[in-house]
C-alpha cells in the first residue's frame, strides 16, 4: 500500500533522481517528506530551499553538476515557477517538476482536488517552445510516470512536468514495485568529441543537444539568452529563429515517441470520453456501466497531456459522433480536443470547480445525453 | 606580463561593458586570484544572474551559467551541494543580488553554504538604463528617481554579515591590489562569502550624479573608500560619507554541504551498524 505521492517519490529514485530542491506546498508535501529521509541513505542530496523559484533554480543548477534532479509543488507554486522553468527550456536542462494539482486561481482550494494548470503547463512560461507533460491516475502510475519523466528528460533534454491532482496524490493504494534491474532508465549522453572541438549546443542525429557535466573538463556557457550552438549570446537573426524553433521541433519530431494513451471500448464506439488523472477513474466506470446498459461508449486516457495526441482525436473524431470531456476546470483540455478533432465529432464537457471529483454517475449521465 | 588569455574566452572580445566601467577589472582581479590559488579551470563554476556584472559569466574561461534575473545564488546551491567538489563563485550585481534575489542572498547566508559571490555594485541598474537600486544612496538622481532617491540604501555587506554569512568584505576598483587579496581571501574561504566590490557606472550613474566621467568616479573612489582600520581611527567628522573596505567579518562556522556530507556519513554508519 502506498499513496500516490510517496509513489511519486519512490520512483524518482528508482530513476535515479538524487538531488531534490522544495518548498512546502498542500497536496505536493508528502513527496518532498519522503525523499529527505531517503535521500541521504542512498547518498542523494535534499534541499528545502527559500522560495519556490529558488527551488527550481536548485535543481537546475544540480541537473547541470551532472545530477537528475526533482521538484515538487502545487498551482501557486508552479505559477512562481515559471521563469525559471523557461530557463531549463531554454538551456536544455533536463529536471523533472511535479505539480499535484489543487483548485486556483490564487490560494484557491488547497487540500481539494482540481485540474487547473493543464494550460499553465503548455503556456505558463513566455515565449514559443515544446513541452512534456505526463499524467497519471493512480499510484502506480505516479511511480512508472515518474521514471518515464526523468527517461524523457535524459532523452530530449528539456525539463518534464508531471500534471498529478490531490485525488491520486493523496489516494493510498495497492501498489507492484517491479523487479530490481527490470526498470528502463534513460542517461543524459555525455560528449565523445575532444573538449577542443566541443559545442555544447550542436545538434546530434536525433537533434537534440549533448551537455557535458560540470567539471568534467568541458567548459562551456548556458545561459537564458538566445544563443548558438557555442552556447554563448548571439544577436544574429538567423541564429536566433534557429534556436527558437529548434525548442519546439526537437518535441514536435518526436511526438511518436512521447505520447502514450490507454483506450477502453473504444472499437465502435458512438461517444468517446476523453478523460485523464483522477478524472480517469471515474470515467473507466462510467464506460463501462453504459457499455453494459448498451450503450456504445469508449474511453480514451492520455497519459501524455503535452504534446497533445491531436492525430489520435483527429482519428477518432471520424469515427465517433461526440467526444464527452469530464475535467475539473472549465474546459481547459476539452478546448484542445475540439481544436484537434476539427469539426467532425460534437465535443461535451462535463466540468467540475467545486472541489467535488466528477462522479460516474455524472458522466454516465451527459453520455445518456449526448447518445 | 601576465597572461589574461589563458583565462579569457578570447573570441568573445571586445566585451559588451561601456568605456569607464569597472566591471573589467573585477574580471581580472578575479583572473589573478584564481591563477595565485592554483584553481583548476575545470573544477571552477562561475553562476550570475542578470545586469552588467553578470555577462562576466561570458568571458572567463571556466564552466559557466548565466541565469535568470536575481537567482544566481538559488541556482549556485544546486551546482554546489550536488556537486561539493566544485568551486563556485556567484557573480552578480546590487539589483540582481540586493532586490529581486534578496531572498536567497538572505538565506545562502544562512545557510553558510560554501559559495563566493562577487557582489559588484555600482549604485543603480545599468543595463536597464540606470533606474534607482537598492543602494542607491538617499538623495541621487536616477531616472526612476528623477527628484533624488526617497529611499534609504541597504548596508548590502552587513545584511550579509547579519544574515549568518562566515566571509565579508568590501573593495573596489581603484584600489585594486587590496581587490586582489579580498578575492582571494574569499575564494579560500569555507563557507558563504561575500565580496561587495564598489564599481563606477558613468554611464547610468555618473553622469546623472556630477561625476560625468570614469575619472571623476575614480577619483570618488579613492577619495572615499578606506580601509577599515584607518577609518576605526578617524573622527566622526571625518567619517562623513566614507565607505570602510578590507575584511570586515571572517568567522568559523559549520559549512551546509560538509554538514550534510557528514550527515550522509552517519547514516551510512548506523546502517551498517544495523547489519
Amino acid at each position: 500500500m502506498m499513496q500516490g505521492n510517496d509513489a511519486c517519490a519512490e520512483g524518482a529514485i528508482w530513476a535515479g533522481c538524487r538531488f531534490f530542491a522544495g518548498y512546502p506546498i498542500t497536496p505536493s508535501s508528502e513527496i518532498a517528506e519522503y525523499l529527505v529521509r531517503k535521500l541521504p541513505r542512498i547518498g542523494g542530496k535534499f534541499i528545502q530551499m527559500e522560495d519556490e523559484i529558488a527551488a527550481m533554480g536548485a535543481i537546475i543548477g544540480a541537473s547541470l553538476a551532472g545530477v537528475k534532479a526533482l521538484t515538487a509543488t502545487s498551482g501557486p507554486g508552479f505559477s512562481l515557477k515559471q521563469e525559471n522553468l523557461g530557463h531549463a527550456v531554454m538551456a536544455e536542462v533536463p529536471c523533472v517538476v511535479v505539480d499535484v494539482q489543487r483548485g486556483g486561481p490564487s490560494t484557491g482550494t488547497p487540500t481539494l482536488p482540481a485540474q487547473m494548470d493543464m494550460q499553465q503547463a503548455r503556456w505558463g512560461s513566455h515565449g514559443d517552445h515544446g513541452v512534456i507533460a505526463l499524467s497519471a491516475a493512480s499510484a502506480q502510475e505516479m511511480f512508472e510516470q515518474t521514471i518515464r519523466a526523468f527517461n524523457l528528460a535524459e532523452t530530449y533534454m528539456t525539463p518534464v512536468i508531471l500534471l498529478f491532482d490531490e485525488i491520486v496524490g493523496h489516494m493510498t493504494e495497492r501498489m507492484v514495485l517491479p523487479e530490481e534491474g527490470s526498470v528502463e532508465i534513460v542517461n543524459r549522453r555525455q560528449p565523445e568529441k575532444s573538449p577542443d572541438k566541443y559545442l555544447p549546443y550542436e545538434k546530434t542525429e536525433n537533434g537534440i543537444p549533448i551537455l557535458a557535466n560540470f567539471g568534467t573538463g568541458y567548459r562551456y556557457n548556458v545561459t537564458g539568452l538566445c544563443h548558438d550552438d557555442s552556447g554563448f549570446p548571439t544577436n544574429d537573426s538567423k541564429k536566433i529563429e534557429a534556436n527558437i524553433l529548434h525548442l519546439t521541433e526537437k518535441i514536435e519530431r518526436h511526438r511518436k515517441d512521447i505520447i502514450r494513451w490507454r483506450e477502453l471500448y473504444l472499437d465502435g464506439a458512438e461517444v468517446a470520453v476523453f478523460a485523464y488523472g483522477g478524472v480517469a477513474r471515474s470515467a473507466r466506470r462510467a464506460v463501462k456501466e453504459c457499455r453494459e446498459a448498451g450503450i456504445k461508449a469508449g474511453l480514451f486516457e492520455p497519459t501524455t497531456i503535452w504534446p497533445f495526441p491531436s492525430e489520435e482525436i483527429l482519428d477518432i473524431a471520424g469515427r465517433v459522433k461526440a467526444f464527452v470531456v469530464p475535467e475539473l476546470n472549465l474546459g481547459q483540455m476539452a478546448r484542445e480536443v475540439e481544436l484537434a478533432a476539427k469539426c467532425r465529432a460534437e465535443i461535451h464537457k462535463v466540468n467540475r470547480v467545486d472541489g467535488d471529483p466528477i462522479t460516474p454517475q455524472q458522466i454516465v449521465d451527459k453520455i445518456r445525453e449526448v447518445v | 606580463m601576465f597572461n589574461y588569455l589563458e583565462y579569457v574566452r578570447e573570441k568573445n572580445l571586445p566585451h559588451i561593458w561601456c568605456s569607464g566601467c569597472g566591471d573589467g577589472i573585477v574580471l581580472k582581479a578575479l583572473i589573478r586570484a584564481i591563477k595565485k590559488l592554483g584553481i583548476s579551470k575545470d573544477e571552477a563554476v562561475m553562476v550570475s544572474g542578470i545586469g552588467c556584472a553578470s555577462r562576466t559569466a561570458g568571458y572567463i574561461d571556466i564552466n559557466t551559467l548565466h541565469t535568470t534575473h536575481g537567482r544566481a545564488i538559488a541556482f549556485a546551491t544546486g551546482v554546489k551541494l550536488a556537486k561539493p567538489n566544485l568551486h563556485v563563485i556567484v557573480v552578480t550585481g546590487d539589483g540582481d543580488a540586493t532586490a529581486i534575489g534578496g531572498n536567497h542572498y538572505i538565506h545562502a547566508a544562512r545557510r553558510n553554504i560554501d559559495l563566493t559571490v562577487l557582489l559588484y555594485n555600482n549604485f543603480i541598474y545599468g543595463m536597464t538604463g540606470g533606474q534607482v537600486s537598492p543602494t542607491t544612496p538617499r538623495g541621487k538622481m536616477a531616472s526612476t528617481a528623477p527628484f533624488g532617491n526617497l529611499e534609504p540604501s541597504f548596508n548590502i555587506a552587513g545584511l550579509a554579515q547579519a544574515a549568518g554569512a562566515s566571509f565579508v568584505a568590501l573593495g573596489d576598483v581603484y584600489h585594486v591590489q587590496q581587490l586582489d587579496k579580498l578575492i582571494a581571501a574569499a575564494l579560500q574561504k569555507k563557507g558563504f562569502s561575500v565580496v561587495e566590490i564598489l564599481t563606477p557606472c558613468p554611464t547610468a550613474y555618473g553622469r546623472r550624479n556630477k561625476q560625468a566621467t570614469p575619472v571623476d568616479m575614480m577619483n570618488w573612489l579613492k577619495d572615499n573608500v578606506i580601509l577599515k582600520d584607518k577609518l576605526d581611527k578617524m573622527t566622526e567628522d571625518e567619517k562623513a560619507d566614507k565607505i570602510a573596505s578590507g575584511v570586515l567579518w571572517d568567522v568559523e562556522k559549520p559549512e551546509f554541504t560538509a554538514e550534510y556530507d557528514k550527515l550522509i556519513a552517519r547514516l551510512k554508519a548506523e546502517k551498517q551498524a544495523k547489519e
